[in-house]
């Protein structure tokens, strides 16, 4: 796909003797929206989690960005500053503050002297609302708070992509749209995002395309009106069937 | 009673014995200042390189450390003494001492802080390094300040008893508080300076309990 800024082909990924990705191959442009569903198990998270090398693929070839993420001469660390990840859990420094949390790696990272490294995270913790929570500790914040303190720890550097990984699967349902509220404001400000996640209506309403996986492939792919309105495969018509009616 | 008072508490005798004891835990103090930052320096390492996911790495690791916690101290201490010298190598008192300590100690510190190290969860790991943060900067600003914070109990607690084990450098002859006691009790025919070295063993001490009883209470409180 030209003027793709993540181009996957044929990733596949073994963990031992269970083959997790069966030679995926996935394409966003710049400022797409793309969110991937399926069944738990079906390896959208691993997926998601070659992008960045999290996961180290077993075969195949991922470019984001123009690096060619699996070259063993990549500077990983330097590669990954500029795709953001937002995990399920959160995973914030307990022992940091908010503004720790998101400044730490403009300090480390980037090299910025403190002030401006924390001037840069305040200004991070406004996008996602939360500029009056600075001071304070994970432990003190709700699931929803911390889960937008992980999304402005990876906005504040500014990346050219943005991968969540069910950003709330782990939050209680009242919890659950302030951080949507905060995705969907990312998306307007024409940040290029792929997400995992089960809110279906909000894939529906915002996103560019839906990609359904299931067993470690892509079966179907495709404008939202289309993968949820008329599916032409057989399992993701039973998937979405069943999500729904939940 | 009075025989019981002269034979523990002699006035008489602890006056004489005083700047001989006041020595010893001079020697103590510095000999803890000295073996506990090697433990501790040691353990650090050994915990670092318990991260290597290398099994080269790894089992003559476990095996340094399996080695140095089953053997007694006061049997590694002599050994270094009194053994290598018939190799040829003597390192004297000080020396036998600093080394026997940062082998010994260094082993318990490490398992403490390898322990600390594991149970920081996985994920904040991947939360660090996908911001571009190495292994090393990870380890350095998430991993060691939480795994040192779980573990101060711990830490401080082997501490404590690195400290009191410093008394059996006694037999290789070290002057420290015991064994100016010992040689005080021999000159004096008394138990008088063994009873003021256990008190100033508590005195030195007792302010190290508090602060552990302290962290355990605080641990506890941060569990609930």
């Amino acid at each position: 796909m030209p003027g793709a800024i993540i181009e996957a082909r044929g990733v596949h990924k073994h963990f031992g003797a269970l083959h997790v990705l069966k030679g995926v191959d996935l394409s966003v442009a710049e400022r797409e929206f793309v969110f991937v569903i399926g069944p738990s198990g079906s390896g959208k998270s691993t997926l998601l989690r070659c992008l960045n090398r999290l996961e180290q693929p077993s075969s195949g070839s991922i470019m984001v960005d123009g690096t060619d993420m699996l070259d063993v001469k990549t500077d990983i660390n330097k590669a990954r500053q500029r795709i953001g990840m937002v995990f399920q859990s959160f995973n914030l420094y307990p022992h940091m503050t908010a503004l720790g949390n998101v400044s730490l790696a403009l300090r480390k990272v980037l090299g910025m002297p403190r002030a401006a490294a924390e001037a840069r995270a305040g200004a991070a913790l406004e996008r996602v609302h939360l500029g009056d929570r600075a001071g304070h500790f994970p432990g003190q914040l709700s699931g929803g708070q911390q889960q937008r303190v992980a999304i402005a720890r990876a906005i504040a550097l500014e990346p050219r992509v943005m991968l969540f990984d069910e950003p709330t699967s782990a939050l209680d349902p009242e919890l659950v749209g302030g951080v949507l509220q905060v995705m969907r404001e990312l998306r307007e400000s024409g940040m290029t995002m792929v997400v995992v996640s089960h809110e279906m209506a909000f894939a529906r309403a915002a996103a560019d395309r839906v990609v359904f996986m299931a067993d470690g492939e892509i079966l179907e792919q495709g404008p939202p009106a289309d993968v949820f309105g008329a599916p032409s495969h057989a399992r993701t018509r039973a998937f979405i069937g069943q999500i729904e009616r939940h | 009673m009075d025989d019981l008072l002269l034979a523990f508490f002699n006035l008489d005798i602890l006056r004489q014995a005083w700047p001989i004891l006041l020595n010893g835990l001079i020697q103590t103090i510095l000999l803890s200042l000295l073996v506990v930052p090697l433990g501790v320096l040691m353990g650090i390492t050994l915990a670092l390189l318990s991260t290597v996911r290398n099994r080269w790495a790894r089992y003559p690791l476990i095996a340094f450390t399996d080695f140095f916690r089953a053997i007694p101290p006061l049997v590694l201490l002599i050994f270094l003494y009194a053994g290598l010298p018939f190799a040829g190598w003597e390192i004297g008192a000080w020396g036998a001492v600093a080394i026997g300590f940062m082998l010994n100690t260094g082993a318990y510190y490490g398992e403490i802080l390898r322990a600390g190290i594991e149970s920081i969860p996985a994920g904040q790991l991947e939360a660090a390094r996908s911001t571009g943060l190495t292994r090393l900067q990870t380890l350095r600003h998430i991993v060691l300040p939480q795994a040192i914070r779980n573990t101060l109990p711990d830490l401080t607690s082997n501490t404590l008893e690195v400290v009191k084990l410093t008394s059996i450098a006694s037999v290789v002859a070290l002057p420290e508080l015991l064994f100016q006691a010992r040689q005080a009790q021999s000159v004096t025919f008394n138990a008088t300076p063994i009873m003021a070295a256990a008190i100033a063993y508590f005195i030195l001490l007792w302010p190290m309990v508090r602060l552990l009883s302290r962290l355990e209470n605080r641990q506890l409180a941060g569990r609930r």
